[in-house]
């Protein structure tokens, strides 16, 4: 296990693998919005918190399509799938190397884009948890999204169209936290229900993307 | 006798043959009259005149809206567990129709909206909740689309229907967390003392009787067109196979 988390990681960081371009892209959506509504600080303060979410899971979303479709075309994914590690175990693996190479760089990022939209201060520590919390949830939830595409051709536009309602509840439990605690409010109910949702999406979701990966690699 | 009988196309076929005639009929006479009865024969509401009366196309359609998709998890459970292709047919049958559904209910809801709450849209939890659910069917009849394989598409949409079930649900409550409700509460329920007056009410039962039976009648005739479409696939196989 250990060793296929290196391999992927390796994977994607050396030439080829796409790591960063996420992070480009989440710090080239942030500098778009003030462009788009406006350099009003006081606006951008309030929006701040929702435009960082949006941005950071839009970052996830775009970055899914490379998770299992290099592997599927160069044929290793069918090796993985014969290997004696359980593919649950394997696709749990991939998202946890997506995780790393994509969700966490947001997470680090997105205090810096925070500054960039006036976010209030109380609210940075608050944004860092939920997306901590949250961007698990997105990759996990993303590798079920690209299992079940992996087959087809052309298939990342479906795959967003498939993903992107499955992003609702976390998208929106996640932007309560950082929202509340941007404004100061007690952030305790939307964070303990997003931990749950990271928690459940965790435990579970790698039996359905294992189920659709074996259907595919049928 | 059981209903598995049915996961045979053929048996399948001649029963809904059978029964599709009194199941059209049936709707187009329960609709009519539950329309004619509510549109003509209802007085108008005291405050909102008679706009009340899109109440009658606007709660059997998001009745039907939600048990499609409850549909649809039933038999791709079915279709999972027991592997019976005639399920995974209904499911997809089912899916067209239920987007439709939701369509009626979104579009019917923002006319009553527009003079009573004074806009077309608001971000309402349930108004918000039936988008997403709009969002839902129209990715699993993406995901239908997209493969060949009849087999495969039948799987990876079955188990895209478990999850976006549970995900649905989740998104419900997350929206109503997320903001706080314009829409009324429900208009008929088994355990509240103020439904609507019986005289909206028993036009409006009639009416969702009407939209179930055509429900089940559209269902039946879509999988009837799906299993015919596969038969003439399989033969078009074979013919191919032996040329």
């Amino acid at each position: 296990m250990i060793a296929l988390l290196l391999r992927d990681l390796k994977l994607a960081l050396r030439a080829g693998g796409g790591f960063g371009l996420g992070l480009a892209f989440f710090l080239i959506v942030t500098v778009m919005v003030p462009f788009s509504v406006g350099p009003q600080s006081e606006l951008l303060a309030r929006i701040a918190p929702g435009v960082l979410w949006l941005g950071a899971l839009l970052a996830c979303l775009l970055s899914l399509d490379r998770l299992l479709a290099l592997d599927w075309e160069d044929g290793s994914l069918d090796l993985l799938a014969t290997a004696p590690l359980p593919l649950e175990s394997t696709v749990t693996i991939k998202a946890l190397a997506h995780w790393i190479t994509t969700g966490l760089p947001l997470v680090m990022a997105a205090p810096v884009l925070g500054v960039l939209l006036n976010l209030p201060a109380a609210g940075f520590q608050w944004l860092v948890i939920s997306l901590l919390l949250g961007t698990p949830a997105l990759s996990v939830i993303g590798t079920f999204g690209a299992a079940l595409t992996v087959g087809l051709k052309r298939g990342g536009l479906l795959m967003s169209l498939l993903v992107m309602p499955l992003y609702v509840p976390t998208l929106i439990f996640g932007s309560e936290v950082a929202r509340r605690g941007a404004e100061g409010m007690a952030v305790q109910t939307p964070l303990l229900l997003l931990a749950g949702i990271s928690a459940a999406s965790i435990a579970l979701l790698p039996f359905a993307s294992a189920a659709v990966l074996r259907v595919n690699l049928r | 006798m059981s209903i598995w009988e049915y996961a045979n196309p053929k048996k399948f076929l001649a029963t809904t043959e059978k029964v599709m005639p009194a199941l059209w009929a049936g709707s187009a006479v329960l609709i009519t009259v539950g329309l004619v009865w509510g549109f003509f024969f209802t007085p108008d509401d005291y405050r909102q005149g008679s706009t009340v009366k899109i109440i009658f196309l606007h709660v059997p359609s998001a009745l039907m809206a939600i048990n499609a998709w409850f549909m649809m998890l039933v038999t791709s459970l079915v279709w999972v567990i027991r592997r019976h292709h005639v399920s995974a047919l209904a499911a997809r049958a089912a899916a067209p129709v239920g987007v439709v559904m939701t369509v009626i209910a979104l579009i019917t809801g923002a006319i009553w909206g527009q003079p009573m709450w004074g806009t077309w849209w608001a971000w309402d939890p349930r108004l918000t909740s039936f988008l997403v659910l709009f969002l839902f069917y129209l990715g699993y009849i993406a995901l239908w689309e997209a493969i060949d394989n009849p087999d495969t598409a039948a799987d990876l949409t079955s188990i895209l229907c478990l999850v976006g079930s549970v995900f649905a649900v989740l998104s419900r409550y997350a929206v109503n967390f997320w903001n706080q409700g314009l829409h009324q509460g429900a208009s008929l329920s088994l355990d509240k003392k103020e439904n609507v007056a019986d005289a909206f009410s028993n036009p409006l039962y009639v009416c969702m009787a009407g939209f179930v039976l055509l429900f089940i009648a559209l269902v039946f005739y879509r999988t009837g067109t799906e299993i015919r479409a596969r038969r003439i696939k399989a033969l078009m196989a074979r013919e191919r196979l032996e040329a």
